[in-house]
């Protein structure tokens, strides 16, 4: 589960993780109410306002149809104003988000952290994960912050650090302060990182993060170091045992499509091709996906319908992939093992008179217990539906529909 | 022979008395495997499917010799039991269960460096030797003995894998479902090697997904040491990067963990690489014919 900036940055401050302090909005009016607390309190004239949505790359988004980026700093309260304003329900349109964009509903009206001081600004990067190959957390840390990290990585990989942290304990004191060093801080600064990052570590544990990233990370004319921007992401399987985390769940962010078929308790991812398929179980279903691109199709979704694939989950899969206008053709591919393949069948035909008119070609591939019954239930249903055993039949039968329908 | 699983292996179910323990393990004695008995805390002391029930794993290993459990509890509950049955001993733990928070798992990993513990899964179908034990939930009639070992990260892609090597004429030694979770016990690359160690097997199909580096791991150690021709597909060449597809682990990250830079490395190290799923079995044979003259 994806956290916005400001859901995240307060669950970072009850771990005394320092943050660039904002209040989120939802009208041009409180964004102007808002610059003028944090002017009380912060004593700058500048605020940023930032618009928040699951997407990176917002400062050099624009709001769809206008030239205003998604990251804006206004020196007043009309400024801000104007600038939420123009903001606050426009499409903004990020290299992360594609073409059609994320509408923006709330905007945080963040402090100024660019403030003149003493000592020189450096902005820095840091992002903590599981690393699959060791099994272990992993920091990842450059001094080179505030720009596309991925780039850093290819250009100089030298410039890119990593702290693997020992699953017995939590960060050590030592690791910590190496840290602090690689990043070249000294004094102040250096303090404030070591107390920074160890407690980001026990933020990422205790919130059972599965990413958890600070860019830019950034250290201040007055050598504090804060987090100005942060991407959390939450491992949806624990959130069992984080039930105030679920409410932070913005349903607004997700694909209406993909939250309909969760609550069948399917699986559904949605692409842009013109096959849809419906398979069981999650590597069969992108091997299908695979399957339909090599017979000159292009797959339209992932859909794992699960275990158990009954008239039920058959039906909603049908209406979901449907909903779709590019769709030419449906591939149904179900390995019956502990399911038997006639029930399917049957479950496959009930929701295709329970929906009536599809207009476009069904291929069922029914292998398994009874695939036999199954194949003749299908053949002997009167309905246009084409049927396979083999895995190689059905891709040809979808070989053939593509060609038809083009 | 065959690896990991066979007819003396004795097996307990952890979380025996649930829905899933109590069909899953009925289906597994009918397919013959030695199922000795069960753990749900609280309920020892009873019997279930004529089997004794346990409180505690270690109970369960003192009373029936066990060596072998497969798990099926809960996810919020399956670290402490894969925990459970590594500190009772038992060399051989197989966890089905989906969707354990990866945290645990990083726990889970480390403190079975200090047992002799192998752990299979989670998120897996289990572990099925053709004819002599299945200990999982795959569909056993699927499995005909044979010289062909599977490992793969997915449920359905193994049976699909398995029944066009059995329509290819051919059989299966040892399938190994490895589990689709980022953190698992038993890597692509250690169910290799156990499989090159196996007389029976003869040829060896590694099914991979997008996401993290196993396949490649897996195909460079191969390259120099592979004594058995290796046939290989990976899953999810239409995957679009940053999106999860139903497995924890499928998810494309970087530009080394999509499909297309697998295959390649794959193809680079000798490994006989199949691009559509349809074509599985039928390359198994035409491999399997050439080294056999």
């Amino acid at each position: 589960m994806n956290l916005h900036e400001y859901q995240a940055k307060e669950l970072l401050k009850k771990f005394q993780v320092a943050v660039q302090e904002g209040i989120p909005v939802d009208t041009p009016e409180a964004a102007a109410e808002a610059y003028k607390h944090l002017k009380i309190q912060y004593g700058s004239e500048y605020a940023v306002v930032k618009a928040q949505i699951h997407a990176g790359g917002r400062g050099k988004g624009k709001i769809k149809g206008t030239e205003q980026r998604g990251v804006a700093v206004g020196k007043n309260a009309e400024e801000i104003k104007t600038i939420a304003g123009n903001i606050l329900g426009g499409i903004l349109v990020t290299a992360q988000t594609g073409p059609a964009g994320k509408k923006v509903n709330k905007v945080l009206v963040a402090q100024d952290v660019y403030y003149p001081g003493p000592q020189p600004t450096k902005e820095l990067y840091l992002s903590i994960l599981p690393d699959r190959t060791r099994g272990e957390n992993v920091i990842i840390y450059s001094t080179e912050g505030g720009v596309d990290i991925e780039e850093v990585a290819h250009k100089s990989p030298e410039k890119i650090f990593r702290e693997w942290v020992h699953p017995a304990g939590e960060l050590q004191p030592f690791q910590a302060r190496k840290i602090a060093f690689n990043l070249g801080l000294k004094g102040e600064a250096f303090k404030n990182m070591v107390r920074f990052v160890t407690q980001l570590y026990h933020a990422f544990v205790s919130l059972d993060c599965s990413l958890l990233e600070i860019n830019p990370l950034f250290k201040t004319s007055d050598d504090k170091i804060i987090a100005v921007d942060c991407k959390m992401n939450l491992d949806d399987n624990a959130l069992i045992r984080h039930p105030d985390l679920e409410a932070l769940r913005d349903i607004n962010e997700e694909d209406p499509t993909e939250v309909e078929a969760s609550k069948y308790n399917l699986n559904f991812v949605k692409l842009d091709g013109n096959v849809g398929c419906m398979v069981n179980g999650a590597g069969l279903a992108m091997a299908t996906m695979d399957m339909i691109k090599l017979s000159g199709g292009e797959p339209a979704n992932f859909l794992d319908v699960g275990g158990t694939a009954n008239a039920q989950t058959v039906e909603a899969g049908f209406r979901i992939i449907l909903k779709d206008p590019k769709v030419k053709a449906i591939l149904i591919n179900i390995f019956g093992g502990i399911v038997r393949c006639d029930r399917v069948a049957q479950g496959i035909i009930d929701a295709y008179r329970s929906i009536g008119d599809i207009r476009v070609p069904i291929i069922v591939r029914l292998q398994g217990t009874n695939a036999e019954e199954a194949k003749r239930l299908i053949e002997n249903s009167g309905l246009k539906v084409q049927s396979a055993i083999l895995l190689s039949e059905a891709a040809e039968l979808v070989n053939k529909a593509v060609a038809q329908a083009s | 022979m065959s690896v990991l699983v066979n007819k003396q292996s004795r097996v307990i179910v952890q979380g025996f008395t649930g829905t899933e323990g109590t069909f899953h393990a009925t289906q597994m004695i009918e397919y013959g495997t030695q199922v000795v008995g069960g753990v749900t805390p609280g309920k020892g002391g009873k019997m279930h499917l004529d089997r004794p029930v346990f409180n505690t794993v270690e109970e369960a290993v003192k009373a029936t010799q066990a060596n072998v459990s497969i798990i099926f509890v809960p996810p919020a509950f399956a670290a402490d039991a894969i925990l459970e049955a590594a500190f009772a001993g038992i060399p051989l733990v197989v966890c089905i269960t989906e969707g354990i928070p990866v945290q645990d798992m990083v726990k889970v990993k480390h403190m079975l460096k200090s047992t002799s513990t192998r752990l299979i899964g989670p998120n897996c179908p289990g572990v099925i030797s053709s004819e002599e034990a299945k200990v999982g939930i795959m569909p056993g009639f699927v499995f005909k003995k044979g010289p062909v070992g599977i490992v793969s990260r997915s449920g359905t892609l193994t049976y699909e894998a398995a029944d066009q090597v059995v329509k290819a004429g051919l059989g299966i030694s040892t399938a190994i479902g490895i589990g689709g979770d980022p953190i698992i016990g038993t890597s692509t690359l250690e169910a290799i090697q156990l499989f090159m160690d196996d007389e029976e097997t003869r040829a060896i199909v590694m099914i991979g997904e997008i996401g993290g580096s196993m396949e490649a791991e897996a195909a460079r150690w191969a390259k120099t040491y592979a004594t058995k021709p290796i046939i290989g597909f990976i899953a999810g060449q239409t995957a679009p990067p940053g999106r999860r597809m139903g497995h924890a682990g499928a998810i494309v990250g970087g530009s080394e963990d999509t499909a297309a830079a697998k295959m390649a490395i794959m193809r680079e190290c000798g490994i006989h690489v199949v691009e559509s799923p349809a074509d599985i079995g039928k390359t198994v044979a035409q491999v399997l014919s050439v080294h056999a003259s």
